[in-house]
């Protein structure tokens, strides 16, 4: 500290600059597929701007995105699909299960339709309702930036598990 | 109170308004394709809407053909299939609907399991997509047909969805994506 | 003339290249990879189920000769919910909720064309009130998925702002729908023999004062687009759909109406009350790209007419028909009277039953012709339930349309035929 008070540096943690840095700054990849595709538009555009938090740039290219929303239904004909996709993202990487379709299959317990996308992909935050208002999303995106925070995403514990050499 | 019951609200009373196109195509059905024609139900005495024939397989396309060319039905509104159960399981339903006058009717094909379909492709192109539905949900094949593969199903599912024996819950998962035919692109 | 280096390349390009064509004595042998689908230059593009461009998860597939299209393979069935198969597990009341789901842009028009379709197997007659909520409810739906619509498609080739322009005006209708049923974008609003809930206090004339911005914010995105050169360059003359290939595949609505096919199903064939309205209908020549965005804004400016006159002619009303079989009993009587309680619990837990025979009910929704054929036996669920969306049969003329253009005309030509996944798969 200086002799007038102000600071020039502070000390953290490096983690937890590096989680700062990337829970603001997220490139939603939105995997819109059905009705919940409609409101994910809608948090997107000028009325719920979901580029207030700092997810503002939507990539349509895994390569180039680190949050995967997955609105709406996903059938057993997508779900490979959807995991190749995951699969091409690079670690950090997270998931917003949107819907009721997404976390659980909702109302369609049908032969088409995958029960739930954590059979399919590890989930970080799942956002309930049908399809679930632009405030449910954006309360779901400032959950996942406190859990990004602290550390606690799935991504995030095996970016941990392979540094220690954990399997 | 049925669906013989005009409601004002719902269209009315179609049975005044389409009076004559129906009783025309009534008679041309019972003159002109009497040996294709199975039934006829007409919704002064049965639970029908429109006119709702019957036609045999055999005498499908030529029906149809006049129909559409004869007596101006010309526009395929629908054409879908239902499975009614006993020896002739399968029903082929179409609707028709005449662009000048707006006046619908619809056709039925009986067809049992095994049996194979000609195609209606030379007739409308827009019933491509809608044998290969019909294929994918309940299994009727269809003679002619350039393409007849599975369209809103995985190609690796089993068994036709629509049919009353598939339960509603019957799950099949697939680990990779559906695999792609190169011989279909050339 | 030819000249070479030390290494025996070409360098000067000879002098008889008249125009930017592959000269002459231009000799190149293109290397195949092992990989390649096809023996010569041609290119599989998969524009698959994960694409900006597709609205909705459903995969194109383009055989290119350069930029050009040969052909094009459309697959889809990546939202195929079953919703025919559960309509035959599912009573009829419990499968109001999935009509929302099938042309989620516009679910009001859904939720309308079902009430009909099984009110008219029953003979049911609604009140004159719920048919003019009915109505309204309809048309603002077709507003605000034209809306969509277009905006859409003026994003896919590049105009953002303009889907802004019309998203903020949805986003106002949202908040009306809201008032009226509790939910924004999946409303499950409509009741066989009723509906849901009464029109609250003050929503007509919210719903003019909507009507008037809207007709403003149009007129703003018309100034926008309609007589903008890089619009009308990507957009006229571009996969041009003529008339007889629209009745020859099945098309309606509004891509069906940019060809010259004068059908208009409120027009021609009225239900509810559109005899009463005064309303035009816009018929473009061309069938391209451009006709299809124009129509729709055209439509847009006719559903606020209409939308205006239902408001004016509403009057104080019961939206509910009087007929036992269906009438939901009101919670009071519901809460203080054993009858009404039997009869809630036999409502819901086991349904009514709808009369055996068969009836289609077509409508004019906003992508086309939407219809329900039911096939009853008399009991609590259908045996057969159909649902012709129209976005199935537009899908397939996307081929034909395509074939020979280019490829950005493939993005233009799908956003202009607003294929919803919800309609097409089912």
């Amino acid at each position: 500290m200086g002799k007038d008070g102000s600071s020039d540096f502070f000390t953290t943690r490096f983690e937890d600059v590096v989680n700062w840095a990337r829970k603001n700054s997220l490139f939603p990849l939105p995997f819109g597929t059905s009705c919940c595709g409609i409101e994910l538009m809608s948090t997107l555009a000028s009325g719920y701007d979901m580029a207030r938090f700092g997810a503002e740039v939507v990539r349509f290219s895994p390569r180039q995105s680190d949050l995967l929303i997955v609105a709406g239904i996903v059938n057993l004909k997508m779900a490979p699909v959807l995991r190749n996709i995951y699969d091409q993202m690079a670690d950090p990487k997270w998931v917003i299960s949107m819907g009721a379709c997404a976390s659980s299959g909702g109302i369609f317990n049908v032969y088409s339709v995958t029960q739930g996308i954590d059979t399919v992909v590890p989930v970080d935050v799942y956002v309930p309702g049908c399809p679930p208002a632009p405030e449910g999303l954006l309360n779901a995106l400032l959950r996942l930036e406190e859990r990004i925070a602290n550390g606690e995403t799935h991504s995030q514990r095996r970016i941990r598990a392979q540094k220690e050499g954990r399997p | 109170m049925n669906v013989q019951t005009p409601v004002k609200t719902i269209y009315g009373n179609w049975g005044e308004k389409f009076a004559s196109q129906w009783s025309g195509f009534v008679e041309h059905l019972q003159t002109a394709h009497a040996k294709s024609l199975e039934e006829i139900h007409l919704p002064a005495t049965h639970m029908v809407d429109i006119p709702t024939a019957y036609v045999s397989k055999e005498g499908m396309q030529e029906v149809l053909r006049s129909l559409k060319e004869a007596l101006g039905f010309s526009f395929l509104t629908d054409y879908t299939a239902s499975d009614e159960g006993g020896e002739k399981r399968f029903q082929l339903i179409l609707h028709l609907m005449s662009p000048q006058t707006k006046a619908r009717v619809r056709i039925k094909i009986r067809i049992a399991e095994s049996e194979t379909v000609p195609t209606l492709i030379p007739l409308w192109e827009g019933a491509n997509w809608a044998e290969r539905e019909i294929f994918d949900m309940f299994g009727i094949r269809f003679e002619g047909h350039p393409d007849l593969r599975r369209i809103l199903m995985d190609v690796r599912w089993e068994g036709h969805p629509l049919r009353k024996d598939y339960p509603l819950r019957g799950y099949q998962v697939f680990l990779t994506p559906e695999p792609l035919d190169p011989e279909l692109f050339k | 003339m030819k000249t070479e280096n030390s290494k025996g390349l070409q360098t000067d390009l000879p002098l008889d290249v008249a125009r930017w064509g592959v000269p002459a004595t231009f000799d190149v042998t293109l290397k195949r990879d092992s990989d390649d689908v096809f023996e010569d230059s041609r290119v599989l593009v998969n524009i698959g189920p994960t694409h900006p461009a597709m609205h909705g998860a459903f995969r194109c597939m383009a055989k290119l000769n350069g930029e050009t299209i040969e052909k094009s393979f459309c697959e889809f069935g990546y939202t195929h919910r079953a919703k025919e198969k559960l309509g035959e597990n599912r009573t009829y009341h419990q499968f109001v909720v999935y009509t929302d789901r099938l042309n989620y842009c516009s679910a009001l028009i859904n939720n309308v064309t079902y009430a009909m379709s099984v009110e008219r197997l029953m003979g049911i007659e609604v009140p004159e009130r719920a048919v003019w909520i009915r109505m309204m409810c309809a048309e603002l739906a077709r507003v605000i998925d034209h809306l969509i619509c277009v905006g859409i498609s003026a994003v896919d080739l590049g105009a953002f702002s303009y889907f802004l322009y019309g998203y903020h005006q949805r986003e106002r209708a949202y908040t009306l729908i809201e008032k009226l049923c509790g939910a924004r974008l999946t409303t499950s609003y409509t009741r066989i023999g009723g509906l849901m809930a009464d029109a609250p206090e003050g929503w007509e004339r919210e719903l003019k004062e909507w009507v008037k911005e809207t007709r403003e914010v149009v007129n703003e995105m018309d100034r926008l687009l309609t007589e903008n050169r890089i619009w009308l360059k990507r957009t006229k003359g571009v996969s041009i759909f003529n008339k007889e290939d629209c009745l020859r595949y099945s098309f309606t609505g509004p891509n069906a109406r940019a060809a010259g096919v004068d059908i208009d199903l409120r027009r021609d064939q009225p239900c509810m009350f559109y005899d009463r309205v005064d309303f035009d209908v816009p018929v473009a020549q061309n069938g391209d790209v451009f006709d299809r965005y124009y129509v729709r804004l055209e439509e847009i400016r006719q559903s606020l007419n209409i939308l205006t006159q239902c408001a004016d002619r509403i009057k104080k009303g019961p939206i509910w028909s009087e007929d036992k079989r269906t009438r939901i009993p009101d919670k009071e009587v519901v809460y203080n009277t054993m009858e009404g309680l039997i009869h809630h619990f036999k409502f819901f837990m086991t349904g009514f039953n709808v009369p055996a025979g068969e009836a289609y009910t077509p409508f004019e929704a906003a992508n086309g012709e939407l219809g329900f054929y039911i096939m009853s036996r008399g009991g609590p669920m259908a045996h057969r339930m159909r649902i012709r969306g129209p976005s199935f049969w537009h899908y397939q003329g996307l081929d034909p349309m395509v074939k020979g253009g280019f490829i950005a005309d493939l993005v233009a030509a799908l956003g202009s035929i607003n294929v919803i996944a919800g309609e097409l798969d089912r």
